[in-house]
């Protein structure tokens, strides 16, 4: 099937069009936003979708303006940002360690960060701001530490999962030390981070993401064509004249950023980032790391959780994270069971 | 022997036979390629220290040496995979580090033995990637590259298979789709790592006839490693014999392929007769009766 078009002009410019690719992130977009906009809709106080977009053009009337500008709104860009932050990194990641388990989740930047804010927590009493910092600072450490600990001229696919995975484990034993020493109010405040919660977020969360994003999603995408080359193995890719270790370095960069900072908005959501770009890909179905269309997934599938953990639980009963985790966690089974009849583990 | 030198090779192709090209340290002038004075070292392991190489413009060389002697480092090493550690591999008299990568990888092709096929991608698509060397942001997809592709196909005679997906090709398909990805590159000089390598004789002679295709008819210079030494012996119009991280011997295949040299390099009794379809040196090893006698004497001896 053939679904690459090109697009030339005449002075001798041509872009490379994926029909499908593209088709994919048109209707995933389409997806996000009017799920965003039924989100926005659900609470205690229902708002019909209609009136909604009314609110959001600046037609509403003021009690609608308050909830949906000031408390719904700002909960709803959270969850778009975070989900396209943890889809993009995990794309990354999986491109980067040629591995569908190479996901910030599996190699610990999730607990990194959750080490950073119960620090924070339990031994600081930190405000809400001091604790974001705290799970930014922790997950930029985490992914440091598994770069310098994988690092062998080079760093590689297997290696980087593996290595990954053990910094995991210390870090999280490390995480249960510090939950021992912790008060009953200190343990339920950092349990209910742990989970990953959209509940409470307002306009200074949306920011700092909002920022990063437009600056990261750019460069990313603009490295894309060498990271696609670089599906290939390093020599070849090589080779073909891609800078293999420059693109990689600044790659993994940026994801572990949009990962910690998406675990400072929202604490570790699980999942998001595994399942973005293989469901993604499946979409596509086309090779390459699938850089827009997993994004796009992400934002889909974190603001579907959302509306889903508030519909049926009702608000502010469940935290987001749990639905990404059970929903992730049966998607990760199916896979497993999948690739084995396929014979590839 | 001398006299079967093509006539067409430049002075410095020229055969040299004193055994210690190593020591030779001329710089290059006139070919493309060349190693000059390279130490090459994995970590703390030395492969080769002070080994300087040409490699003839226009010439079919191919290196052959016994496991371990360095061969394939010296490829990664001309392909600016490995960095000497001593020493400097010239492009065009230039460094070949201090050059932009797309601007080598417009001029130096390489098909390595590691490489990967994406799951799911097409014979068209794989191929097509070869021309990212000459892509550029807004110029992703140019009808010129659209041209390179299929006729790359068509050379090593894959265009039909251009809407199949890599995984479900034969080791010999897939070969040729690889090759045709590096010819797509448009490079002037191609090195192929072992291009042989898991494949059965029949398509074993497939991917050098295709290699000595490309050479004749287009002119490409190639540098192959190869493990048969009567495949190298039968295709390179320039042959490079390593052991040890040094060169032995080099030249045309029927100037410098003898017994001693066989003996010498891979340390094996044989006979070199013609080769009855091509006239080149054919090694036919001593028969082990004779090989085992001829241990037992070299040991009394001593």
């Amino acid at each position: 099937m053939k679904t690459n078009r090109a697009i030339r002009t005449l002075g001798g410019l041509s872009v490379r069009l994926d029909v499908r690719a593209a088709t994919v992130v048109a209707l995933l977009l389409a997806a996000a936003l009017a799920a965003s906009v039924v989100l926005i809709g659900t609470g205690d106080f229902p708002i019909p979708a209609g009136d909604v977009l009314k609110t959001l053009m600046g037609n509403g009337n003021a009690g609608q303006e308050f909830i949906v500008n000031e408390l719904r709104l700002p909960r709803v860009c959270v969850a778009l940002l975070v989900g396209a932050a943890l889809g993009l990194s995990g794309a990354l990641f999986q491109a980067i360690s040629r591995n569908p388990l190479g996901s910030p989740d599996v190699l610990g930047l999730g607990q990194g960060a959750t080490a950073g804010a119960l620090t924070m927590i339990v031994l600081f009493s930190g405000s809400s701001a001091q604790i974001t910092v705290g799970a930014l600072v922790g997950g930029l450490a985490t992914g440091l530490a598994i770069y310098l600990l994988a690092w062998k001229q080079g760093v590689h696919g297997y290696r980087l999962v593996l290595v990954g995975i053990g910094v995991s484990a210390v870090v999280t034993a490390g995480n249960g030390y510090l939950l021992t020493r912790s008060t009953l109010t200190e343990a339920t405040q950092a349990v209910v981070w742990m989970t990953g919660s959209l509940s409470g977020r307002d306009w200074a969360q949306v920011w700092p993401l909002l920022w990063l994003c437009a600056v990261l999603v750019p460069l990313v995408l603009a490295n894309g064509r060498g990271l696609r080359m670089m599906e290939m193995g390093d020599d070849v890719s090589n080779a073909l004249g891609v800078r293999v270790e420059r693109v990689r370095m600044l790659l993994l960069v940026a994801a572990v950023l949009l990962t910690a900072t998406a675990t400072a908005a929202a604490g570790p959501i699980s999942f998001v980032a595994l399942t973005a770009p293989q469901l993604a890909r499946r979409l596509t179905r086309s090779p390459g790391p699938n850089l827009l269309p997993s994004l796009v997934m992400g934002a889909a599938l974190m603001v579907v959780a959302d509306w889903i953990s508030q519909k049926v639980f009702g608000a502010d009963q469940l935290p987001v994270g749990v639905v990404t985790g059970v929903l992730g966690g049966v998607y990760l089974l199916w896979l497993l069971v999948t690739e084995r009849k396929a014979g590839r583990i | 022997m001398r006299a079967s030198t093509k006539p067409d090779m430049s002075a410095s192709t020229k055969p040299d036979m004193s055994g210690s090209a190593n020591k030779n340290t001329r710089r290059s002038t006139v070919n493309r390629l060349s190693a000059d004075n390279v130490t090459l070292a994995y970590d703390q392991r030395v492969i080769a220290e002070q080994l300087s190489v040409e490699i003839p413009d226009n010439s079919f060389t191919v290196i052959v040496g016994p496991n371990a002697c360095g061969k394939s480092t010296l490829l990664r090493a001309l392909s600016r995979m490995l960095k000497p550690t001593q020493g400097q591999v010239l492009l065009d008299g230039k460094v070949i580090q201090s050059m932009a990568p797309k601007k080598v990888a417009r001029t130096l092709g390489l098909l390595p033995q590691s490489s990967i096929a994406p799951d799911g991608i097409t014979v068209g698509d794989l191929v097509g990637r070869g021309r990212y060397p000459h892509q550029g942001i807004l110029r992703q997809w140019s009808t010129e590259d659209e041209r390179v592709v299929q006729e790359s196909m068509t050379q090593t005679g894959v265009a039909e298979l251009a809407e199949r997906y890599v995984d479900e090709l034969s080791g010999g398909q897939r070969q040729r789709v690889w090759i045709a990805m590096a010819l797509a590159q448009q490079t002037p000089l191609l090195l192929l790592d072992e291009p042989t390598t898991y494949l059965d004789i029949q398509h074993q002679i497939d991917v050098l006839d295709l290699c000595a295709e490309l050479h004749e008819e287009q002119g490409r210079t190639l540098v192959a490693v190869l493990h048969d030494l009567n495949h190298a012996a039968r295709y390179a119009t320039h042959l490079i014999a390593l052991k040890e991280g040094k060169i032995i011997a080099e030249g045309a295949p029927s100037d410098i392929v003898t017994a001693e040299l066989v003996e010498e390099v891979f340390g094996l009794r044989c006979q070199v007769i013609d080769d009855p379809e091509t006239g080149t040196p054919l090694v036919v090893p001593a028969a082990r009766k004779a090989r085992t006698e001829a241990k037992v004497a070299a040991t009394e001896a001593s």
